[in-house]
């Protein structure tokens, strides 16, 4: 099979008007999970200043219109598992923000109950399988849920994110060959930032498109602009559409920028600011602001009510996370180590 | 010899600096190790310093980067290799378990492999599932391989450099809460090595030994000192290294006290505090005026994030001062 490469759609950023037959209202809401992502990863990074958020924070800051663009392609019994960088899957899967600044804040009330932190969100009623901190490991288990799914004939598509970083590892090429193999329903979004933490594309890879490495398997891949949410949203239906249909998985290669640091402690040595200032013009939520109101599928008191709401929203949720419990200690162990919780006889001593 | 008051970063920093300055065969690899200098910063400067070849930027592949490493060091070179974090070791057990450490023996002894595994453990930063694990025990038990674990900035670097010069492979396990907390005198210079095997006494007492390693060192000293107004005498027995173990060491504190209690921050079942309580059952029992103790953290599979569950979760001063206090009192 051909590489389905590059070139996708035409550049919908410089196009007059919406693509056709683009519902407003459906404008409207990829504006607002990517307004949502944006104001709630800068108020964790505030909330993290604070100490109100302690260990490790990856924010999404930038790459918004990937992760919004891929899951709206999705429908309800799809899966998606993700990488430690997994708040804007998340929000963008409609999980309940409360939960999810509750979990940040290790309250009982949190996605995981306090137990897993920033790097291990998770939803099951939305087969939102979670946020997994070892880089490449997730891929596997996604080709298993999607290999669940074919086995016993259900119509769901196994959605997975990762980096540009994961593809030197071994899952990534296990997981490829696998699901080509057998023909399986994943779509494999590789969230190409230009950095795996502090270590250039180019210094990390041998091959800098990654989309190419699934020519290795005779799998379908395409690069896209990630930062442009309707171009991505466009890749993603079509790569859902053909791993539903039963033709195979896809690799897709998202083009973005993450705008903030690896994590909320990295001093970025590896680039300048200029770098960093230079991308920020291309912001994929002002350049799709811009594009709502030249296209007129909105006013401009519209988009600003909207972002209030947004603003409130995240205010209360950290307000929510604060008046949370925390969890009671009990819970270590009560919290399910083995279906059957085993007791030993005579007792640990101390316990 | 100088001493400086060095973190246990910069301790860790200085030695793999000095190592390469002074061994044209050392050779530093891993993930973010160059241009960035390190998740940590421990190798901050190194690239600029001895440059590319010498400190090199691996693709996220931990296998990867632990089996090259092997052959460089079957082929005369000293690998340090950095695993960003103890808890990503696992990717790499294989090449770990099933080729460095056997190296030696599938050669008759012939084949050196020279090469040292850092990585930073241990929790108490709310780094939760995959960054706060001790994984000391899956490696101990691997016979070829020699597992250690410094406990303050002066051993971090001799033991570091012990390490390098030794011609077996050695996993470095460094308590990450300890690498910018922790300040104290370190001897430089290039004699001033830690020997592997030898165990330290950290504070004398005559009452209860504590034998423990990493960051329960100081938390047992902080126990020690509140037990001090108490009249409960602690000794506190610093292993150094897990592999091999100074057995000498603890069956000659038991002998002093009499009573023995192991603290590990790892959980209890399989953890390498079970290996010194056999130790001391099959060879100091007839020293012992009390059952032998193990403290550690409870068998559930992995660190919790919140800070309260954390806190409970953790071995800690005051959970080593009621064991301790208790034991004293059998
Ligand atoms: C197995 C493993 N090795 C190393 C790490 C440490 N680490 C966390 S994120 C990261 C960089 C990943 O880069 P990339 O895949 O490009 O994702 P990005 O963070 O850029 O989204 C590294 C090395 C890890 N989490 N897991
Ligand atoms: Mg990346």
């Amino acid at each position: 099979m051909t590489q389905d490469t590059a070139q996708p759609v035409a550049a919908v950023g410089d196009a007059p008007r919406p693509p056709d037959g683009t519902d407003p209202a459906l404008l409207m809401e990829l504006y607002r999970q990517m307004v949502l992502i944006r104001r709630f990863e800068e108020k964790c990074q505030e909330m993290y200043t604070k100490a109100k958020i302690g260990g490790f924070l990856h924010l999404y800051i930038g790459e918004e219109a990937t992760g919004v663009g891929a899951v709206s392609a999705l429908r309800e019994g799809d899966h998606i598992f993700t990488h430690y960088r997994d708040h804007g899957h998340a929000i963008a899967r409609g999980l309940d923000i409360n939960a999810l600044m509750a979990e940040l804040f290790g309250k009982v009330t949190g996605t995981g109950k306090g137990l897993g932190g920033s790097m291990h969100f998770a939803d099951a009623s939305k087969q939102f399988w979670g946020g997994y901190a070892l880089v490449g490991c997730h891929l596997l288990l996604a080709v298993g849920t999607a290999l669940g799914d074919t086995m016993q004939r259900k119509p769901g598509v196994t959605m997975v994110f990762f980096g540009d970083g994961a593809t030197n590892g071994g899952e990534f090429y296990e997981a490829l060959n696998f699901a080509q193999l057998w023909k399986l329903p994943v779509v494999f979004v590789c969230e190409n930032n230009l950095y795996a933490m502090g270590t250039p594309l180019e210094v990390h890879s041998s091959v800098t498109e990654i989309y190419r490495k699934a020519a290795a398997f005779d799998m379908r891949a395409e690069r896209v602009d990630g930062n442009d949410v309707l171009v991505m949203r466009e890749a993603a239906l079509r790569a859902v559409d053909h791993a539903r249909s039963g033709q195979g998985p896809v690799l897709l290669e998202a083009m973005t920028y993450r705008f903030r640091g690896h994590s909320a402690q990295d001093v970025q040595k590896y680039r300048s600011k200029e770098d960093v200032e230079r991308r920020r013009s291309g912001d994929p939520i002002e350049v799709f602001r811009r594009q709502l109101l030249a296209w007129g599928v909105i006013a401009a008191a519209d988009l600003r009510t909207l972002e209030h709401t947004i603003d409130d929203q995240v205010e209360a949720a950290v307000q929510f996370a604060e008046a949370s419990d925390e969890p009671g200690v009990e819970w270590i162990r009560q919290s399910g180590v083995y279906a059957a919780a085993i007791t030993v006889d005579p007792p640990i001593h101390g316990e | 010899m100088t001493t400086t008051e060095q973190t246990l970063l910069e301790a860790i920093r200085g030695a793999m600096h000095d190592a390469l300055a002074w061994d044209a065969r050392v050779v530093v690899l891993g993930e973010d190790v160059a241009v960035k200098g390190g998740v940590f910063l421990a190798t901050d400067g190194l690239l600029e310093r001895f440059g590319a070849l010498r400190v090199i930027d691996m693709p996220i592949a931990e296998a990867g980067i632990v089996g090259v490493a092997i052959g460089m060091a079957l082929h005369g070179l000293r690998p340090v290799a950095e695993i960003q974090f103890a808890d990503y070791l696992y990717p790499a057990i294989d090449q770990i378990l099933n080729e460095a450490a056997r190296m030696r023996y599938r050669s008759n002894g012939d084949w050196n492999c020279p090469l040292v595994i850092r990585a930073p453990f241990g929790g108490g930063i709310h780094g939760a599932l995959y960054h706060s694990q001790s994984v000391e025990a899956l490696f101990t038990s691997t016979p070829g391989l020699k597992v250690v674990v410094p406990a303050t900035p002066h051993d971090a670097r001799g033991l570091l450099l012990a390490a390098i010069a030794d011609p077996d492979p050695v996993l470095f396990l460094e308590h990450k809460r300890l690498y910018r907390t922790l300040r104290g005198p370190v001897a430089t210079g290039q004699g001033a090595t830690v020997p592997l095997g030898v165990a330290a006494c950290r504070r004398p007492g005559r009452d209860v030994s504590i034998i423990t390693y990493g960051a329960m060192v100081h938390e047992s000293l902080r126990a020690a000192d509140a037990l001090a107004h108490e009249g409960v005498d602690l000794e506190v027995i610093d292993l150094r290294t897990l592999v091999p173990l100074d057995r000498d060491a603890v069956l000659a504190t038991v002998r002093r006290t009499g009573r023995a209690l192991i603290v590990s921050e790892d959980n209890l079942t399989g953890g390498f505090a079970g290996e010194i309580a056999a130790v001391i059952a099959e060879h100091g029992f007839a020293d012992l005026d009390a059952p032998v103790r193990r403290l550690a953290a409870p068998d559930v599979p992995a660190v919790p994030f919140s800070e309260t569950l954390e806190d409970a979760f953790m071995v800690s001063a005051a959970k080593i001062m009621t064991a301790a206090r208790e034991l004293a009192r059998y």
